[in-house]
């Protein structure tokens, strides 16, 4: 049985649900930034699939942005998720509510 | 030196920014002569340009010097650029060059100031927005120098802003001139949306090939027209001009006679091609408006006894003139008179302030007279710019004058008609000035009509009191009078009784032991010396009631003489040609300042103030030379300016016979009214209250009933309209704000901080998208 790029395309898919649910229902903000984590790469393996199939190597080099815009999220986000644990210990993302309109 | 012709205006400016920065430190008279050497240096570069394009080939003589772009903004784009052509270097000679003049010598007038760097720092500032008006190659840039010169004439107006007068002076000025600067707006939206650009290159050369409907050019020149009698002083709007007297007499002469007021005609000339374009009763307006405004000027002037405000209509009165030119095609002579007029006005203007500054501040023509004697450069230099004005041939405005009769005529011999009876009122109320002020008798010291109504109440007061307290004294006598008679009638009584006494004890009825007949006797004999002394002081009563009965004739015959006087004596004339007013009768009442005017002398003024004045004086005998209607030759002025007029300058169509008949006539309307003033002012023969109406004093009542409109009917319209700004206006802004603040309250529930509602959403529509983009793709 050939692995065509449909396997791929179809493992990001899932790999993507995974990820919005877990986003959804996970309260946990480390989990969260995990779940959006996994949206990225599910994105990312598309686009390397999806790359290598159509001959593109702009698919390729979209993935290098990603990672990019992907580490700076984590780096401010890991750095905001930090500070608030400092001042309360086991908050979780329902918890932090501030910006309430 | 063409491309340097931003040079002409960055000295000034460089002059303003210098004394902006460093203008109290410079003082008096550093901050003068930075001003006038920028002045200087300014005249100098005009010059250079203008030696630069006298060079060139006729038809090559407009140059366009774009600095930089300054409102790029979609189609419109706006550069701030100089047009150099014969138009504006003539502008700028003269703004220039008299300019430079003004500033010299307003250090000298301006000495003492305590505003002196001020008044330099705003002459500079003007004189760059009056060389960015006439340089500039757009509209635009016009209209920036066209709110330039009119801030800096509020500046100046109100210059001595602590007296309430001069201020709403300066406010009154720039309000009128608003009503003009609608109509330059109006022009200028109506010329970029028919050519597309707002430069006068491009918009008067598509004018010139007659790429402009009528109608639209018709729109755009009333409307420029509007601007122009704003800045202008004409009727209606030339109610400000007199006003702007206020302001200290170099800006009079500077502003508000030589340049700023000039630019009227300057923007009607510029547009040209325009004015030629529209219906053919545009031009007819501009000079009926021009020759109606410069007779009604005429006559106000006759009256005013003010020395600037006569200056001040006369200026409305030529700037009339000089519409009246431009209605009938004839720019060439409107500029003429524009210039001559810039001399011999100046020259007027700058001579009235140095006759000011000799009378310390006094401005009343009725005090002046005699002033010859001791200033003469300023009274010899005054009367070349009276013979100049007045239209006596050679002097400068003879030619300017004339030639623009000539075209009036040559337009309809109605026009020309006003025309000359306001040449006739011009020659006499300059000379009424110059006669009231440098001829006659010196009137300064004379007793002045309210001080010697003032004295004269004070007399009759007098002499009333005096009669009061011979009348109290005359019945303080009687009094007296009855006293001592009823002491005479008491001693008499105790004379008889004394008597009866005595009488009844000799007689021996008396058993009383105390009556002893000599006391008894002794008591008669007391009571006789009292009746006798009661007696002496009866008389002396009586004397003096009789002396204060006659000093009481005398009073009332006293006051009975200085009532009749004072009943008989004639109203002071407010103006005493022959002779002062008799005060001998008075001469203790009068005010103290009637001594101390006796006292002053009226004195030159210094070279810085006298050296302009000699200048102007003899560029008002030669300024004719520019343009002598003998031979085409000698039209130089009518040579330089071709290139700017388009072909659009009327041709005169009147044989050489004719033209001299015409000039004949205003010579002598000119004389006549010279004539008739020497007889009314100098000689006596004619009563001068004729001319004076009050009506004409008053200004034909006309600028009173516009403030009272203003005032009453005009205010409650104003204040409609802030209601309305206030209710509609602000409340529909306010209303929309407030929709917005309830709106974004129901909104912003949806706020609610949880972070994973967010993501919800967004997944939400991201699924809706993604529905909505399969439902359309075609499988």
């Amino acid at each position: 049985m050939e692995v065509t790029v449909a396997w791929y395309l179809t493992l990001g898919a899932v790999l993507f649900t995974l990820g919005a649910v877990g986003l959804l229902v996970r309260r946990n903000p480390l989990v969260m930034f995990m779940c959006v984590e996994l949206m990225l790469n599910a994105v990312n393996l598309t686009f390397v699939s999806l790359g290598d199939a159509l001959g593109d190597l702009s698919g390729q080099v979209s993935v290098f942005f990603v990672l990019v815009v992907a580490a700076a999220e984590i780096v401010v986000g890991l750095g905001i998720v930090v500070a608030i644990m400092r001042r309360r210990a086991g908050a979780t993302a329902d918890d932090l509510s501030v910006l309430r309109g | 030196m063409l491309d340097l012709v931003w040079l002409i205006p960055a000295f000034p400016l460089v002059g303003f920014a210098v004394l902006l920065v460093a203008g109290r430190r410079l003082g008096e008279p550093n901050a003068g002569w930075v001003a006038t050497v920028a002045m200087f240096g300014s005249f100098a570069a005009t010059i250079g340009v203008v030696v630069d394009l006298l060079s060139r080939d006729e038809h090559h003589r407009r140059s366009v010097t774009t600095l930089f772009s300054w409102v790029p903004a979609g189609d419109l784009s706006v550069d701030v650029g100089f047009l150099a052509d014969p138009l504006s270097l003539t502008m700028c000679l003269f703004i220039t060059g008299v300019g430079a003049l003004i500033h010299l010598y307003s250090i000298g007038y301006m000495h003492g100031d305590a505003g002196f760097g001020r008044f330099f720092t705003y002459l500079n500032l003007f004189a760059f927005s009056m060389l960015v008006l006439v340089l500039a190659d757009n509209m635009l840039f016009t209209f920036l120098g066209w709110e330039g010169v009119g801030a800096c004439s509020y500046l100046l107006i109100s210059f001595w802003f602590t007296d309430p007068a001069n201020a709403s002076a300066g406010k009154k000025a720039f309000v009128t001139n608003r009503i003009g600067d609608w109509g330059v707006i109006v022009a200028m939206c109506m010329t970029f949306f028919t050519f597309g650009s707002l430069s006068y290159v491009e918009v008067l050369d598509a004018t010139d090939a007659g790429q402009v409907a009528e109608s639209t050019a018709t729109f755009i020149a009333v409307m420029l027209f509007v601007g122009a009698i704003g800045k202008s002083a004409q009727f209606p709007l030339y109610l400000w001009l007199p006003d702007a007297m206020a302001g200290p007499t170099p800006v009079s002469a500077l502003i508000h006679a030589a340049t700023m007021v000039t630019s009227g005609i300057y923007l009607l000339t510029r547009v040209n091609p325009i004015i030629a374009d529209a219906a053919a009763w545009v031009p007819s307006l501009i000079a009926w408006v021009g020759v109606g405004t410069a007779l009604f000027a005429a006559t106000i002037a006759m009256a005013q006894t003010d020395i600037k405000k006569v200056l001040a209509y006369s200026t409305v009165s030529q700037l009339g003139y000089m519409f009246l030119a431009v209605g009938c095609g004839a720019y060439v002579p409107a500029i003429f008179h524009m210039v001559t007029h810039a001399f011999f006005k100046a020259l007027l203007f700058l001579g009235s302030g140095s006759v000011i500054h000799g009378m310390d501040g006094d401005q009343d023509l009725r005090h002046y007279g005699g002033l010859r004697k001791w200033m003469p450069v300023t009274a010899s230099t005054f009367i070349i710019g009276w013979l100049a004005i007045a239209g006596v041939p050679p002097f400068a405005a003879f030619w300017s004058k004339d030639e623009i009769l000539a075209y009036a005529w040559n337009e309809s011999p109605a026009l020309w008609a006003v025309g000359l009876v306001t040449a006739v009122l011009t020659a006499f109320y300059m000379t009424r000035q110059v006669v009231l002020t440098f001829f006659g008798r010196h009137r300064y010291a004379d007793a002045r009509p309210d001080e010697v109504d003032a004295a004269w109440d004070a007399r009759l007061a007098g002499v009333a009191a005096d009669l009061e307290a011979a009348t109290a004294a005359v019945d303080e006598a009687g009094a007296g009078l009855e006293a001592a008679v009823a002491t005479r009638t008491g001693a008499e009584t105790a004379h008889a009784s004394a008597i009866e006494a005595a009488r009844t004890a000799t007689s021996g009825g008396s058993t009383d032991e105390a009556a002893d007949p000599e006391a008894l006797a002794e008591a008669v004999l007391a009571a006789e010396d009292a009746v006798a002394a009661a007696d002496t002081a009866v008389g002396a009563a009586e004397e003096s009631l009789a002396v204060a009965r006659s000093s009481r004739a005398v009073a009332a015959a006293d006051q009975a003489v200085v009532v009749a006087v004072a009943g008989e004596r004639d109203g002071v004339p407010a103006l005493a040609l022959d002779s002062a007013p008799d005060t001998d009768d008075i001469a203790d009442h009068l005010p103290e300042a009637v001594a101390a005017r006796a006292d002053h002398h009226p004195h030159e003024s210094p070279w810085t103030m006298t050296l302009p004045l000699v200048v102007l004086a003899i560029l008002s005998v030669v300024g004719g030379l520019m343009q002598l209607p003998f031979a085409p030759s000698l039209k130089f002025l009518e040579q330089w300016l071709e290139p700017s007029l388009f072909g659009n300058e009327v041709h005169l169509g009147l044989g050489a016979g004719m033209l001299w008949v015409l000039a004949a006539v205003a010579v002598a309307g000119g004389l006549v009214g010279i004539a008739v003033a020497v007889a009314a002012y100098e000689r006596g023969r004619i009563d001068h209250r004729v001319f004076e109406q009050p009506l004409l004093a008053d200004a034909w009542t006309i600028d009173r009933k516009v403030g009272d409109f203003m005032g009453g009917p005009g205010r409650a319209g104003f204040e409609a309209t802030t209601t309305f700004d206030e209710r509609v206006v602000d409340g529909a802004v306010n209303g929309v704000g407030s929709l917005v603040r309830h709106l974004a309250g129901v909104l912003r529930r949806f706020q609610n901080g949880l972070v994973r509602t967010y993501a919800a959403g967004a997944a939400i529509g991201a699924v809706a998208l993604l529905l909505w983009f399969l439902s359309r793709a075609s499988w």
